[in-house]
């Protein structure tokens, strides 16, 4: 193969990856590829990469703004007072902001999926180091809370075993959140460590969400979209131990 | 130069920002650290910057020159090599080992071709775009573009082969 159509074969290749080329040029490109398997195979692999970045990269877009980014000591001569002002009401904005700029469905899943992390580490951090009153209704009643969870949550919800993790369910509890009632399910392992699986359900969000990490002032959170229902667990353990838990709640409750 | 606008414009781009250099750097506070050091130097430099120009481009120049600055320091280069790798995590276990291929690949490639590489396909900028952020003509990142992508190509097929030896 001579140097110049090596060249103009590469340009071409990213360009197809990339989606720059023009209509015709992308059918021509493609009749190509159906006679090439090795150049088929080198595309395909140049556009999974891409896929994976966005697959591991793209929960940033969705975390909260950590505080060093927004006014500090350090710089406050920089971020003067109307900055501070106008950073502050703004950041309440952004979300909504972000709604004009990121396309179609993702919308919506920027505000609801990462306000479930959120929610989920705010019950989790009141409700957790209760002595006397960690739920409302205990697991001995398992039957009932879930029959009455359910019921107000409008859609049939479980209580997943996880004691092949060490974890006890302690019971749990109906909370408020933004757009209507969730639940609260608690559990124990030996050593009185807790965690808590927060479900929401009626998202109307499409798309199913994969795993997501989300941290607060050392509590690990996972969190996902499982058709209608959206989970979060939290939990002051490890990310490896957390992660672990999550994946059996997930093979669980997907079924 | 209207402030507000400036604001929010900037305001707008920090996801992006940290996206980017979470990918870059693959550890959260580094990166942090990264578009705080941007910020500021935004900031500092708002006066440079005229209504209606792109505040993107502008802002991944900034971080571009940092982190290459940076990596002239062996700083960030140093930490990005010696701390954990921090990844998001997809369901299917399969794609996890994938995914801590790539990380682990992209921490093997030059760093502008890393650059490159992020810019364009996490960061969907153009070729033009990137030539300006990473200040090089666009043939420049072209070659770049196909050298990173090849490299991590043949990274991440060789990691996933570990018992195939060549025989010399």
């Amino acid at each position: 193969m001579s140097y110049i159509k090596r060249n103009i074969t590469e340009e071409l290749i990213h360009a197809y990856v990339d989606e720059n080329l023009s209509p015709e040029e992308h059918v021509r490109f493609e009749r190509l590829l159906k006679n090439d398997s090795k150049l088929l195979e080198k595309v395909e692999s140049y556009q999974a990469q891409n896929v994976m970045l966005h697959n591991m990269f793209d929960s940033v877009l969705d975390e909260p703004i950590p505080a060093q980014l927004t006014p500090s000591p350090r710089n406050i001569k920089a971020w003067n007072f109307p900055f501070k002002l106008i950073a502050s009401v703004l950041l309440l904005c952004i979300g909504g902001f972000m709604g004009w700029f990121v396309k179609d469905n993702q919308t919506p899943r920027y505000n609801i999926v990462a306000n479930l992390a959120q929610m989920a580490t705010r019950a989790h951090m009141v409700y957790t180091p209760e002595i006397k009153h960690p739920v409302e209704v205990a697991a001995e009643q398992e039957q009932h809370l879930v029959k009455w969870l359910s019921k107000r949550l409008g859609n049939s919800v479980k209580a997943p075993d996880l004691t092949s993790e060490g974890y006890e369910l302690v019971g749990g509890r109906l909370l408020p959140s933004t757009t209507g009632p969730a639940a609260q399910f608690m559990y124990e392992n030996n050593i009185g460590e807790r965690l808590t699986l927060f479900v929401r359900t009626k998202l109307n969000i499409e798309k199913n969400v994969a795993f997501r990490y989300y941290v607060e002032q050392e509590t690990n959170v996972f969190y996902w979209v499982d058709a209608e229902f959206g989970y979060a667990l939290v939990g002051s353990v490890s990310k490896p131990e957390l992660l672990g838990v999550s994946n059996l709640v997930y093979r669980q409750l997907s079924l | 130069m209207n402030n507000l606008l400036w604001e929010d414009q900037l305001k707008q781009q920090i996801p992006n920002l940290r996206r980017y250099a979470r990918a870059l750097t693959q550890n959260t506070a580094s990166a942090d650290d990264l578009v705080q050091d941007c910020l500021e130097r935004a900031w500092d430099k708002r006066e440079n910057w005229k209504d209606g120009s792109n505040v993107r481009a502008w802002l991944f120049t900034i971080m571009h020159n940092i982190f290459i600055n940076g990596i002239r320091r062996q700083k960030i280069q140093q930490e990005y090599l010696s701390k954990t790798i921090e990844l998001s995590i997809e369901n299917s276990e399969e794609q996890l080992f994938a995914m801590r291929d790539l990380t682990a690949c992209l921490a093997k490639l030059k760093p502008e071709f890393r650059e490159t590489v992020l810019l364009v396909g996490l960061e969907n900028l153009s070729y033009k775009e990137t030539a300006d952020i990473t200040g090089v003509p666009i043939g420049t990142v072209m070659s770049r573009l196909s050298r990173g992508r090849e490299e991590l190509r043949q990274l991440m097929t060789r990691d996933a082969k570990p018992k195939l030896v060549s025989i010399k």
